[in-house]
């Protein structure tokens, strides 16, 4: 995504003011990457829009109230559906809610599967993934079998089946089918990746220096293989909110008390073509697409930092 | 290439028992979980005990293992694969094979899947080969954000957004200027049988966006690397004109991923069908889990999701013997 600007640190080495890195041997190299990844990421424009849209959306889901004084939860239906006024600036819902007020507390349900589905997936990723790629042979075997047994069910497919059948669906059973189907990706990327960095020099020297399996995996094989796990987490995010959305909209996600943009889209949607109303879509749909946006974009960013090589 | 194949086919056995036991096993722990979902088919109404149990029994959901939470209910997991083997998937709530169901409107998700692969090939490979060819030139920067843009915005919101946007504007306009019925149709908010493609042509685009950025930026970094390739500056330097290099050379080679994407995404399409079918009211496959979904008719959720998981396990199994022909070294490996 982006290249412009300050393309080349990476790939020159380090520039002259910082004199210790790069001085010595892989070792240092490797950990420069993280100094070199940061330092294009902070002249990256794009990444520091993305990341201030990420802050925003985050700051809506913990602390909505610091966005709006009014209660989304006081509706009269005889104001439904209306424009965009001034005591409504988006207008209102079609339960005749605040529309804006509906837009900020709708973060925090999408938030919290997001960032709770996307730690769960990366921990259980790391773990599998090191383990099928550090020692390979037989609990490399299963662990592949069991994640291509798990990659051949759809994510939609998969979590619709488990949701319709379930009569009170909340955050934490979304959460848990997204985490279930979800996972795998993450093993696999982590055992590729696992696998190369095994290959390398520092790891035979700290072998052969006596470091026991653990410390290996910890101090040398963690730091060094997780760079392209962090980027897919981060891209994830941004999945995981998109995921949950299209669950709540084909009605098998989360339910009406609570608040969250899948069932606000989803009310507005036969009333606004009928009616001609657009409000009711744009306002929801517009926050929906800028917070998986900006999650998208960070992670791009923060590929391009990491992996130079991927432009 | 035969050592190959066999083996893939062999892999493929542990792979279709486990999803289809996997999908199997989901739907369990949600009946365990949450009771017998017949009784939904009530309401609020208290059905007679021996109503319940006979139309239980009807739908093979009376299995005592389905009220022991956390039993995987092995018997009657091998008596549906034998069931699905001899081409039984069960019957709906008004009794109808679901096979007939799924053979009614398969024909129709047939078309939209076309529409959307067309779609998503055609302009997807060509803002590809244009963002490659003219690299970090404007069109190119127009491509990356065009395609992360519509990587970003979900199925769903996409749909919906362009139902407003054609059933609001473009048709009513339309229908104004006098413009030809299939031309209103391509952008009525809903499907119309009297216009079996045209009505399908805005909720194909739709289906096939996704896909159309993941294409774009696939074929532009496979054609970028491929351009650097040795053979294509030997092809350069025998004075070929830039057209055949790229579309002749190079070309042929760096489209090898996209063509394995577009085979795998074929089965996903399937599933992204019940989101796009769902919304433009299309009576597909998509649009009977979609509505199947809301009136809670479990049988047929069950039965199609199986089908859609067999389509998508078949599709990529096609893809990886097909990328053998396509690219000779991986049958060494």
């Amino acid at each position: 995504m982006t290249d412009h600007g300050t393309g080349l640190d990476t790939r020159q080495g380090p520039p002259p003011g910082d004199a210790d890195a790069g001085q010595v041997g892989a070792k240092e190299r490797s950990a420069s990457l993280w100094a070199d990844a940061w330092r294009e990421l902070y002249r990256n424009p794009v990444f520091i829009i993305s990341s201030v849209m990420v802050l925003a959306v985050l700051s809506m889901a913990a602390f909505p109230s610091l966005w709006t004084d009014t209660d989304p939860e006081r509706c009269l239906l005889a104001q439904g559906f209306e424009g965009p006024s001034a005591a409504h600036v988006f207008g209102t819902t079609v339960q005749g809610c605040d529309m804006y007020s509906h837009v900020i507390y709708g973060a925090r349900p999408s938030i919290i599967i997001a960032v709770f589905v996307t730690a769960a997936v990366t921990l259980i990723g790391c773990v599998t993934g090191i383990l099928a790629g550090f020692y390979g042979g037989w609990t490399d075997t299963i662990v592949s079998r069991v994640t291509d047994i798990f990659l051949g069910l759809p994510l939609i497919v998969g979590a619709l089946v488990f949701l319709a059948l379930l009569a009170d669906r909340n955050i934490w059973s979304v959460s848990l089918v997204l985490i279930v189907l979800s996972w795998p990706t993450i093993t696999r990327i982590m055992r590729g990746s696992v696998i190369s960095v095994k290959a390398q020099d520092f790891v035979e020297a700290a072998r052969a220096l006596g470091a026991s399996n653990p410390s290996i995996i910890v101090r040398h094989i963690l730091p060094n293989s997780i760079a392209p796990v962090i980027v897919l987490a981060t891209l994830y995010l941004g999945v995981f909110v998109s995921a949950e959305a299209t669950l709540t909209f084909l009605g098998v996600g989360l339910e009406v008390p609570e608040i969250s943009w899948g069932i606000t889209i989803s009310e507005g949607q036969l009333i606004a073509v009928n009616q001609s109303v657009p409000h009711l879509l744009v306002f929801p749909c517009a926050a929906l697409i800028l917070t998986v946006l900006s999650f998208i974009l960070m992670g791009d960013a923060m590929r391009d930092a990491l992996d130079p090589r991927g432009r | 290439m035969g050592r190959y194949t066999a083996r893939r086919l062999l892999q493929f056995i542990p792979v279709l028992l486990g999803t289809m036991f996997l999908l199997h096993y989901l739907q369990t722990i949600s009946i365990q979980l949450n009771g017998n979902p017949v009784r939904a088919l009530f309401g609020d109404r208290e059905p007679p005990p021996e109503t319940l149990a006979a139309i239980t029994r009807s739908f093979g959901l009376d299995d005592p293992c389905l009220s022991q939470t956390g039993n995987p209910c092995l018997g009657m997991f091998a008596d549906r694969l034998v069931g699905y083997a001899q081409g039984d998937f069960g019957i709906d709530f008004t009794e109808q094979p679901i096979t007939d169901l799924v053979a009614q409107t398969f024909p129709i998700t047939l078309r939209l899947t076309l529409i959307a692969v067309a779609f998503e090939a055609v302009v997807g490979i060509v803002a590809g080969v244009l963002a490659a060819i003219r690299k970090d030139k404007i069109i190119d920067n127009a491509v990356r954000i065009s395609t992360v843009l519509v990587i970003s915005v979900p199925v769903f919101v996409l749909g919906v957004l362009l139902q407003i946007a054609s059933g609001l504007y473009i048709g009513v306009w339309l229908t104004d200027a006098g413009a030809p019925e299939w031309l209103s149709a391509a952008f009525s908010i809903s499907y119309q049988s009297e216009h079996p493609w045209a009505s399908l042509f805005v909720p194909g685009v739709v289906l096939g966006a996704f896909s159309l950025g993941f294409i774009a930026r696939l074929t532009r970094t496979s054609l970028i690397e491929t351009l650097r390739a040795d053979y294509v500056r030997t092809a350069r330097a025998k004075g070929l004109r830039p057209t055949r290099v790229v579309g002749v050379h190079a070309l042929r080679n760096s489209l090898i991923p996209v063509v394995t994407y577009i085979g795998i995404d074929l089965g996903a399409l399937m599933g992204g069908a019940i989101v796009t079918e769902g919304i433009f009211n299309i009576p597909g496959v998509g649009g009977l889990v979609f509505l199947s979904a809301r009136t809670n008719e479990t049988p047929v959720i069950i039965a199609v999701a199986t089908l859609l998981t067999l389509v998508f396990l078949l599709a990529s199994l096609l893809v990886d013997l097909l990328y053998a022909v396509l690219d000779p070294r991986i049958r060494y490996d």
